[in-house]
C-alpha cells in the first residue's frame, strides 16, 4: 500500500468530488449555452426574419457576414474565455487540498 | 513511348507540385520509421507531443478531402446552406473543448475501446466500442479515396477513378505501416501548414485579380454586377440566385422539391408553400447537431487527445486546434464563390465526376489567360493541398482503426499474451488489411458527393460515441448496459439511415453503379411520397443522438445496481487535476483489486 499522504481523506470525500464536477461542469454548462444561443438562434433569425438577414452589408448579405465570417472569431473568444477560467479553476482545486 | 501514354495531357507544374507533396510524406514517414521503436511510440507517440506539434498535427488529420476540395464544392452547387458545413466542422471542437478533451486524457487509456472498458469494467464493452472505431472509419476512408479518385483523374487525364484510388490507397498504406504513430504526427503537422499556405495562396491571388470575397457575393443579386466584379453566364444548371445566396436553398429544399415534382402541377405551389420551409429548417438543425456532436465523437481525432502530457495540455490543443482549423476554413467558400460566378460551365458536370467538387483544384488554371503559367502553378498548389488533404486524413484514420485491430482484437482479445515485437508485427499487418478493405470501398462511391459522405460519418459519430464519452465523463450513474444499448442502437439507426439514403442515390447512377445498386430504385419513388422521412434518413442526428442518450438514461436506471463499485475514485481521475497525484493511486489500487 502507498504511504498515506495528509491531504488523502479531503481528496477522497464525497464532498469533494461533488463540489469539483459540479464547478467545472457550471462553467462549461455557460460557455456552452453562449454557443448555442448563437448557433441555434441564427436558423431561426433566416426563419423569421429573413428580409433582415438579407440586408447586404459589404456585399456579403447579413445572415452571411455573420455564418461565414464572424462565427469564428466568435467561438474563439468563447473557448479562450473557458481556457482561462478552467485552469484558474484547477490551480484553485490544487491549492485548497495542499493548503 | 507507349508506357508513358497516360502522361499525355499532363500540366508539368501540377504534376511536380503534386509529386513533391508526395514524396516527402513518404520520406517524412519513413525517417521518423527509424526512431519509432516501442509499442507506445506507434500507437500515441510516447504521450509525449508538444501543444503546439500536437494542435497542428490534429488540425492537419481532420482537414480532409471534404475540407479541401468538398467544402468549396458544395459552396458552388449550394450557396448558402453549404456555409454550415465548414462552420460547423471548425466550432464542433468547442463541444469536445467544453466537455471531454480534459477528462478523458486524464482518465490515460490507448484507445476509446480502452476508455470504455477502464470506465465500467467490462472487456464485453470494449468489443463493442471497437466495432465503432471501423464503422465510423470506413464511412469516412470513402470520401478520402473519392477525393484521391478526382484529384489524380484530374492530375492524368487518362486515368480511370479506380486506378487513382489504388495508388494512393497504397502509398498511404505503406507509409503507416513503416511509420506508424509517430511518423504521422511529423507528417501531419506539415501537411496542416501546406494545407493551409495551398488554399490561403491561391485565394489571395485570385482575389487580387478578379475582385475580393465580399464583390463576389454581392453578384449573386438582381440589382446586378458591381463595378470591378466580371461575371459569366450562369448555365441552366445552376441554383438561381436568390435561391443560392439566402438559407433554405437548394441543398435544404431538395427533398420536399422531388416531393413537389410528382405532385400534379396546380398543387404545387400550395405544397411548396406550406411544407418548404419548415422542412428545411429541420434539416439544417440535423445538420448542426450532426456536426457539433460528431466532431466531438470521431475516434481518429480523439486517439490524438491521449498523445498530451496532461489534461491541461488537452484543452489548450483543442483551443489551438479551434483558431488553425478556423482560419482554415474561411477560405475554401471563397472558391465556392469565385468559381460561381468565373467558371459556372463546372455545374454541367463530367462524365461520373461531379464537376463543383473539382473548383479548387480548376479555378487557378483562369489566370493562365493572363499570366501564363502562374495559373498552371497555382493549380499546382491546389493540387499540393488536396493531395495533403486526403493523404493526411486517410493516414491517420488508418492508424486509429489498425489500432484498433491490432490493440484492442489481437493485443487485448486474441492473444494477450503477445510480445511486443509480435505487436508490432499486428500492427502493420492490421494496416495492410484495412487499407486494402479501404481501397476497395473507395471504387464504389465516385457517384456521391465527398463533403456529404463526410457529413454522414458525422453522424453515425455522433449518435455513438458523442452520447458515449458525454454522458460516461459527466454521470456516475451509467452502467455498462444502458451504454452499449444507447450506442448502440443511436449508432446502428444513424448507420442504416444513411447507408438507405447513399443506396438511393447510387440506383440513380447512370454509370456500373446505378446496375450494382439497382435493386435499390425504387426507394426514391417512397421517397419522394415521403419527404420528411428522406430528410431523417438523409440527416438523422436529430432523432438518433437523443434515441442514444434517452436509451442511456433509460436502460441505466433500469439497471442501476450495476454501477461499478470504485464509480467515486473513477470520477476523481477523470475530473481532479493531475496534481493531486490520484491517477497512480487509481492504478495501483486497480490492480489489486479487480486482479487484471
Amino acid at each position: 500500500m502507498p504511504t498515506p499522504t495528509p491531504h488523502d481523506d479531503r481528496v477522497h470525500s464525497e464532498e469533494f468530488l461533488h463540489t469539483l464536477m459540479r464547478r467545472q461542469l457550471k462553467l462549461s454548462i455557460a460557455c456552452a449555452a453562449a454557443f448555442l444561443v448563437v448557433l441555434l438562434g441564427l436558423p431561426l433569425a433566416n426563419y423569421f426574419a429573413p428580409a433582415l438577414m438579407a440586408t447586404r452589408v459589404f456585399g456579403f448579405t447579413l445572415s452571411w457576414l455573420v455564418l461565414g465570417v464572424l462565427f469564428f472569431p466568435a467561438v474563439w473568444s468563447i473557448s479562450w474565455y473557458f481556457i482561462r477560467h478552467s485552469i484558474a479553476l484547477e490551480d484553485d482545486e490544487v491549492k485548497s487540498v495542499k493548503r | 513511348m507507349t508506357t508513358l501514354a497516360f502522361l499525355n495531357g499532363v500540366d508539368p507544374w501540377i504534376f511536380a507540385f503534386s509529386f513533391v507533396t508526395v514524396a516527402a510524406t513518404i520520406w517524412m514517414g519513413f525517417r521518423s520509421a527509424k526512431t519509432s521503436k516501442t509499442a507506445s511510440d506507434f500507437f500515441v507517440a510516447g504521450r509525449s507531443v508538444s501543444v503546439g506539434w500536437n494542435a497542428s498535427a490534429i488540425s492537419g488529420e481532420y482537414l480532409s478531402a471534404a475540407s479541401f476540395m468538398g467544402v468549396a464544392g458544395m459552396v458552388m452547387s449550394s450557396g448558402y446552406d453549404a456555409l454550415w458545413y465548414p462552420v460547423c466542422y471548425a466550432c464542433g471542437y468547442l463541444f469536445l473543448l467544453l466537455f471531454i478533451a480534459g477528462p478523458l486524457r486524464r482518465f490515460g487509456a490507448y484507445t476509446i475501446p480502452d476508455f470504455a472498458e477502464g470506465r465500467y469494467d467490462s472487456p464485453v464493452f470494449r468489443k463493442i466500442a471497437v466495432c465503432f472505431v471501423l464503422f465510423i472509419g470506413f464511412f469516412y476512408t470513402m470520401p478520402q479515396m473519392k477525393g484521391a479518385g478526382t484529384v489524380l483523374a484530374y492530375i492524368f487525364p487518362g486515368m480511370p477513378y479506380w486506378g487513382g484510388v489504388v495508388l494512393v490507397g497504397t502509398v498511404i498504406t505503406l507509409n503507416v505501416a513503416l511509420g506508424g504513430m509517430k511518423g504521422i504526427t511529423l507528417v501531419q503537422a506539415f501537411q496542416y501548414w501546406i494545407k493551409l499556405f495551398a488554399i490561403t495562396v491561391p485565394v489571395f491571388v485570385l482575389m487580387a485579380v478578379y475582385g475580393l470575397y465580399n464583390g463576389h457575393v454581392s453578384a449573386n443579386t438582381p440589382a446586378g454586377v458591381p463595378a470591378g466584379i466580371e461575371r459569366k453566364a450562369l448555365v441552366e444548371k445552376a441554383p438561381k440566385d436568390d435561391k443560392w445566396v439566402a438559407p433554405f436553398g437548394p441543398l435544404t429544399t431538395k427533398a420536399v422539391n422531388a416531393a413537389a415534382a410528382v405532385l400534379p402541377a396546380e398543387e404545387r405551389p400550395a405544397y411548396l408553400a406550406e411544407h418548404q420551409k419548415p422542412y428545411s429548417l429541420l434539416y439544417t438543425y440535423s445538420l448542426i447537431i450532426a456536426l457539433v456532436c460528431g466532431t466531438a465523437g470521431l475516434p481518429h481525432i480523439l486517439v490524438r487527445f491521449y498523445t498530451n502530457p496532461d489534461g491541461v495540455a488537452a484543452k489548450r490543443t483543442t483551443m489551438w486546434v479551434m483558431i488553425l482549423i478556423g482560419v482554415f476554413y474561411v477560405f475554401p467558400p471563397v472558391f465556392g464563390v469565385i468559381g460561381r460566378n468565373l467558371m459556372p460551365e463546372l455545374y454541367t458536370g463530367l462524365a461520373g465526376i461531379k464537376g463543383t467538387d473539382q473548383v479548387v483544384l480548376k479555378l487557378p488554371t483562369l489566370l493562365s489567360e493572363k499570366y501564363g503559367a502562374l495559373g498552371s502553378i497555382l493549380s499546382g498548389i491546389t493540387c499540393a493541398g488536396a493531395f495533403a488533404a486526403f493523404m493526411s486524413t486517410f493516414s491517420g484514420l488508418l492508424v486509429s482503426m489498425t489500432g484498433a485491430l491490432a490493440h484492442d482484437v489481437y493485443g487485448r482479445m486474441l492473444r494477450p499474451q503477445a510480445t511486443q515485437a509480435e505487436r508490432l508485427v499486428a500492427f502493420k499487418f492490421a494496416a495492410v488489411l484495412i487499407g486494402g478493405v479501404a481501397i476497395g470501398l473507395g471504387c464504389f462511391v465516385e457517384p456521391l458527393e465527398i463533403n456529404f459522405m463526410v457529413g454522414q460519418a458525422f453522424a453515425i459519430a455522433a449518435a455513438s460515441y458523442f452520447p458515449l464519452l458525454f454522458m460516461s465523463v459527466w454521470w456516475r450513474g451509467m452502467t455498462m448496459k444502458g451504454a452499449a444499448t444507447g450506442m448502440l442502437s443511436g449508432g446502428l439507426c444513424a448507420l442504416i439511415a444513411a447507408a438507405l439514403t447513399n443506396f438511393s442515390t447510387l440506383a440513380l447512377d447512370k454509370g456500373p453503379m446505378g446496375k450494382v445498386f439497382a435493386g435499390f430504385a425504387p426507394l426514391n419513388g417512397f421517397w419522394a411520397q415521403h419527404p420528411l422521412l428522406r430528410i431523417l434518413c438523409e440527416q438523422p442526428a436529430i432523432w438518433t443522438v437523443p434515441l442514444s442518450i434517452g436509451l442511456m438514461v433509460f436502460v441505466s436506471k433500469a439497471t442501476a445496481a450495476s454501477v461499478p463499485g470504485d464509480i467515486r475514485m473513477k470520477m476523481l481521475v477523470l475530473h481532479a487535476p493531475e496534481d493531486l497525484g490520484l491517477k497512480q493511486e487509481y492504478i495501483q489500487e486497480h490492480s489489486h483489486g479487480a486482479g487484471h
